[in-house]
């Protein structure tokens, strides 16, 4: 399952990723040598075995839903790179 | 280097019981320690008023008669742990700057066990390297160098700056986090001890998430006994990580007997890996011996799946980091690149942001996600991931702990294994399928290569064994009686 450009594209675009065009030939590269060395996974016979789901056997522990912090939005905003009047702020999404 | 400075966590923990020395004089010494070797680019940030401040509130505890298992005892702290007012980065450009609000649940319990902060240590990029070349802040300098030959060597990765601080006696110990070796390969390295505990064993919260199923904290110290007595003040059940894991802390020093008759020590055939360095094998037999001697019963054992570990990592590891690392986009927290749109504005903040290596590791992470390929990269990874977990258990039916190398190799020259990422990452080939199946791992300094470097031997333990595992680990200690130091030390 070999990569192309194109593929380095558009995975770079699911992961919100900008690539410089002059990167994208390089990365093909890259992924490819990664990709075949992982396709060696395919000698392994898995049948009927469980994805591994937790490395310790155990239940998920349950709490009481209940608010147990809150009510400081300035240390919340406090590392945001452009707060305004207690918000985050994006560049306009809608028109 | 001082002689406050060359000792040990329990050395200095013994003269500062009998008033010999205060937390304040030690702690001094150390800040000048970490301003000697500022060339090592082993701290990322240094925080000595903090340091002297820690210091003498600790002295004033110690008046009062409360007296915590680390106190007035300095150390660093890998910069990957949050750390309230204190710049925390990860290692990373998208982090710079930012001051964590909150302080990770180990940390917190470091300073309640009375000890004090250094500063915080270079590492690679979120945790994604083995030589702490990666690093937006430089790369860090191994202390140690080849005989006849003053090239720099790295001092192996991800908690480079964890190792190279220790090994030059900078600090007496610090935190380290392990996601398939960032303790245990960087301490073979330059000569120090590092332990991954098992999966669960330390709280995760507040530590940066690099791969979730994978990551744990450890101590990394010069001694078996300091890694014990740093690993019960880290470790305890946390409600804020879930898989932490709800348990009591055994007392890791108590466990340090010194007594291993009868106890079975399994060599795994499969690490005998093609081409592995004579020394390397020569090394693996004298940890053998020593056990043997010390009247250990040795059975060779086998994982057989033990190859395809390294491949599988590199799915789940990339897989658990693409989506870990999806919280860096410019709004919150950390770097923000202006774009038109807000897509603009996360792609090109993330573009600048991450480094080489990391990008790397999130397209290959989103790749094995993405639809159609899911189930024949990811899921077969969690299958084999089972059949790796398999195998140990197996083991441990007729074996106590498991004895091979840290790393494949010593350290390397900074430049060399750069070209190829499929040949940096065979670094961990003994060390990653200890993280695939939660396994406690230590490994301990147990000689010298040809070229006078450090070399390490591991301990596998069972999950949650940490306690036999330290005490085995104290018996190759006393009988590999390291004491070469390296070139470079602190002054």
């Amino acid at each position: 399952m070999a990569v192309d450009k194109d593929t380095v594209v558009k995975i770079a675009r699911l992961a919100r990723l900008k690539v410089e065009a002059a990167q994208q030939e390089a990365l093909v590269g890259e992924l490819n040598g990664i990709l075949a060395w992982i396709e060696q996974l395919k000698e392994v016979d898995t049948t009927g075995v469980e994805p591994m789901t937790s490395v310790v056997a155990t239940r998920l522990p349950l709490r009481a839903d209940l608010v147990t912090d809150g009510g400081k939005p300035e240390v919340v905003l406090a590392n945001a790179p452009d707060a305004t009047a207690g918000f985050f702020t994006v560049p306009k999404v809608v028109e | 280097m001082s002689t406050l400075t060359n000792l040990t966590l329990a050395e200095a923990r013994d003269l500062l019981a009998k008033g010999k020395i205060s937390a304040a004089e030690l702690t001094e010494a150390h800040v000048v320690a970490v301003e000697s070797i500022r060339d090592l680019n082993a701290f990322v940030v240094e925080t000595p008023d903090q340091a002297l401040a820690m210091a003498k509130a600790s002295d004033a505890r110690r008046a009062r008669g409360e007296v915590g298992a680390l106190e007035g005892l300095p150390i660093g702290i890998k910069d990957l742990f949050c750390t309230e007012g204190v710049q925390t980065t990860a290692g990373s450009h998208i982090l710079e700057g930012f001051k964590s609000t909150y302080e990770s649940t180990v940390t917190a319990n470091l300073w309640k066990a009375g000890a004090v902060m250094l500063g915080k240590l270079n590492m690679d990029e979120f945790a994604m390297g083995s030589s702490n070349m990666t690093s937006h802040f430089g790369p860090v300098t191994n202390p140690w160098q080849r005989r006849g030959d003053n090239r720099p060597l790295v001092p192996g990765g991800s908690s480079g700056g964890s190792a190279t601080a220790v090994a030059a006696r900078a600090v007496l110990a610090a935190t380290g986090t392990d996601t398939g070796g960032s303790i245990r390969q960087p301490a073979s390295f330059t000569g120090i001890v590092g332990i991954k505990p098992t999966y669960g064993r330390c709280s995760r919260w507040g530590i940066v998430a690099f791969a979730s199923s994978l990551d744990q904290a450890g101590p990394m110290t010069r001694s078996v006994r300091d890694a014990a007595m740093m690993l019960g003040a880290m470790a305890g059940h946390d409600p804020k990580d879930s898989t932490s894991m709800d348990m009591a802390v055994p007392d890791f020093e108590a466990a340090l007997t010194g007594d291993i008759r009868g106890l079975k020590v399994g060599i795994p055939k499969e690490y005998r890996v093609d081409g592995m360095a004579g020394e390397i094998e020569a090394l693996w037999q004298q940890g053998i011996d020593w056990l043997k001697a010390a009247g250990a019963e040795i059975r060779e054992i086998s994982l057989p799946h033990t190859k395809y570990a390294l491949p599988t990592y590199y799915i789940v590891a990339p897989a658990e980091a693409s989506s870990n690392l999806a919280r860096y986009d410019g709004v919150r927290f950390g770097l923000r690149v202006k774009g038109k749109t807000l897509d603009e504005m996360y792609e090109a903040t993330r573009g600048a942001g991450f480094g080489a290596e990391v990008q790397r590791r999130i397209l290959i992470g989103t790749y094995v996600l993405s639809a159609g390929y899911y189930d024949a990269y990811y899921n077969k990874a969690r299958q084999v991931r089972q059949l790796i977990l398999r195998d140990f258990t197996e083991a441990y039916k007729d074996v106590d702990v498991i004895l091979t190398p840290t790393a494949p190799s010593a350290a390397f020259a900074v430049g060399e294994k750069m070209d190829d990422p499929v040949g940096m990452y065979l670094n961990d080939i003994f060390t990653v399928p200890v993280n695939l199946a939660g396994l406690p791992g230590l490994s301990v300094p147990a000689g010298l290569s040809a070229e006078g470097l450090p070399l390490g031997l591991q301990l596998i333990g069972r999950a949650f064994d940490e306690a036999t595992l330290l005490k085995v680990g104290q018996v190759l200690e006393t009988a590999a009686d390291f004491k070469a130091l390296p070139q470079r030390l602190a002054s």
